[in-house]
């Protein structure tokens, strides 16, 4: 495969969204409550499709999705973080969706060839955005116990947030500019949970581009493990 | 709905009204005129407390039959082996959490809380359907559950679209749809199976092996033995016996499973000309009884596993609770949440 700058850029918000739509869906059977098994899903279901918009704009869909090593992927290390408790989800669903509204926001009006997908993939992504903002809401300004695991969940999934703003070949987007409004629009949720932004590093040896580069996280070899099983042990079957 | 208006009671929701007295005996009088002229009985309309026990039992059983269905394919999700092919089942499983809240709902128009209903699931004090408790095996029983089990629940279900409860029939006729487009998706599934590799058509037929004989049981015991369904039946609950849906469900496979090429795991299997129907094998109803009791191969993880997201997802609702609450209501959580 020749590895264009479109087709880079393309592998790399393809994997993010096809690595966060199989997290959600571990989620099925689990959820705190059935309104949730039905949101969850839904998410995952609209990662799913444009993973499959985007890895078609790379080459085959499921080659890439089921036959490339760890190594090959280039999704962000957020994305592969383990669900951990809904907390942990919803942190991270905070930090991921309010940077791909960015960015989608971005290529929407951009000329790019990711306009027409940015453009219908930024509307789903508000109702992304809205339901983790409104979550975190009820979760830091809700009981003692929710209070104290939002905000455990948020420092935990702090330092995988610096790399979403490392740019990415074939993109032309303002990533300082939009760097700034993620902050801003994250903190002010996080204040208005009754949370702030936490304070450690975003950024360091393993965290600053690291996915982008194919380096990743332990967790990440065992969902890929369970995510192509199946898939590479029928070589060449159609399904 | 000119003969249902005597049944009807201004107010407040009639469930529980005293059947008694020469007022009840009018009330008893136009509800039996309402189910024999084929209409509908709403949630404000007076009704037998039996007959509201009845719905109150079947669509909980119902309700939590698709929750706890989401298990067994929920098992396949990070594990199905194409892109195509994974969003196809999220959607399903998805549309099963769905199709539990219509239900909750119905049933909460008969005066029980989705809270009480879980309730009664998670100390087994309610049923769901025993075809969850067996195992999905390989990827090939998510289209056998599509095909077979879909397809029973279909036959199932299409005549609850006229039942006498109106909200269960009105959810019924979006739940049915919905499982129409589920069981044409599993036999695809199977088919793609069924003309793939050696490997591929063996997990198919071994699939429909493992899933025919638990699917025909789906339908119920013999009418002979079967507890609740004549007074259903008189009801309009019911429309059909277990025995002539369990027949309708086995003409409408045999061909099926022909056009997929695989075969159906009974010896005696064959048309009977003179009935006009398939003859088939005698069902082991002892399996059936001692699933139903408990001993299938999955009920102790089916339930274990619901209890658990139950009781570790209570923290949430609890915040959700305690949210809205404060905020008067403002960015209230979903709907059921306040009542954790």
């Amino acid at each position: 495969m020749t590895t264009t700058l479109p087709t880079t850029a393309a592998l790399a918000l393809g994997d993010d969204a096809l690595v966060l739509s199989h997290r959600l869906g571990e989620w099925a059977g689990h959820a705190p409550v059935l309104e949730e098994e039905v949101a969850l899903a839904n998410i995952a279901l609209d990662l799913l499709g444009q993973a499959r918009v985007l890895l078609s704009m790379a080459g085959d869909e499921d080659e890439l999705a089921y036959l490339r090593e760890e190594r090959a992927f280039t999704n962000l290390q957020l994305v592969e973080q383990p669900n951990g408790d809904f907390a942990h989800t919803i942190a991270r669903q905070l930090y991921f969706s309010t940077y791909q509204h960015l960015l989608y926001g971005q290529l929407a009006d951009s000329d790019s060839e990711f306009a027409p997908l940015a453009g219908k993939a930024v509307k789903e992504v508000a109702y992304h955005r809205d339901h983790a903002e409104q979550w975190t809401l009820r979760l830091g300004d809700g009981t003692d116990v929710s209070h104290e695991r939002m905000r455990r969940a948020c420092e935990a999934l702090w330092r995988f947030t610096g790399e979403m703003f490392q740019p990415v070949a074939g993109l032309d987007v303002d990533w300082s500019g939009m760097e700034a409004a993620w902050l801003e629009s994250v903190g002010d949720v996080l204040r208005r949970a009754t949370l702030a932004l936490p304070e450690g590093p975003r950024t360091g040896a393993w965290s600053a581009g690291a996915g982008r580069q194919g380096l990743h996280t332990e967790p990440f070899g065992r969902m890929l493990a369970e995510m192509q099983h199946l898939h590479r042990s029928h070589p060449g079957a159609s399904w | 709905m000119a003969t249902a208006a005597a049944h009807r009671t201004a107010g407040a929701p009639a469930y529980g009204a005293p059947d008694a007295g020469p007022e009840g005996d009018i009330r008893q009088r136009a509800f039996d005129a309402a189910v024999a002229a084929d209409e509908r009985i709403e949630p404000r309309d007076w009704m037998p407390e039996a007959y509201r026990a009845t719905l109150v039992r079947q669509i909980a059983q119902h309700a939590h039959s698709e929750i706890i269905g989401m298990q067994p394919e929920a098992n396949w999700i990070t594990r199905a082996p194409s892109l195509r092919r994974k969003a196809i089942l999220m959607a399903k499983v998805q549309d099963e959490a769905g199709h539990g809240l219509y239900l909750y709902s119905a049933a909460e128009t008969l005066g029980v809380s989705r809270e009480e209903l879980l309730d009664k699931l998670h100390s087994g004090r309610q049923k769901y359907s025993s075809i969850f408790n067996y195992p999905t095996l390989t990827w090939a029983d998510v289209g056998a559950i599509g095909w077979l089990v879909d397809g029973a629940a279909i036959t199932n279900q299409v005549p609850l679209c006229r039942c006498s409860y109106g909200p269960y029939a009105r959810a019924m006729v979006r739940v049915c749809k919905e499982e129409s487009f589920h069981q044409r998706q599993g036999y695809e599934l199977l088919l793609a199976l069924s003309r793939g590799t050696p490997e591929q058509h063996a997990m198919a037929q071994d699939a429909v092996d493992r899933w025919w004989w638990p699917s025909l049981m789906m339908f119920g015991p013999p009418d002979d033995a079967s507890q609740h369904s004549a007074q259903s039946m008189a009801w309009k609950i019911k429309r059909h016996s277990n025995d002539e849906l369990r027949q309708r469900f086995v003409d409408i496979c045999v061909p099926q499973a022909e056009s997929l090429g695989l075969t159906l795991p009974d010896p005696d299997l064959r048309w009977n000309e003179e009935r006009g129907h398939h003859d088939f094998g005698a069902i082991d109803w002892t399996e059936f009884w001692d699933v139903l009791k408990g001993n299938g191969p999955c009920n102790e993880q089916r339930l274990t596993q619901r209890r658990r997201a139950h009781d570790e997802g209570a923290w949430v609702r609890e915040a959700a609770a305690a949210h809205a609450a404060r905020h008067n209501g403002k960015n209230n959580g979903p709907t059921g949440v306040e009542q954790a």
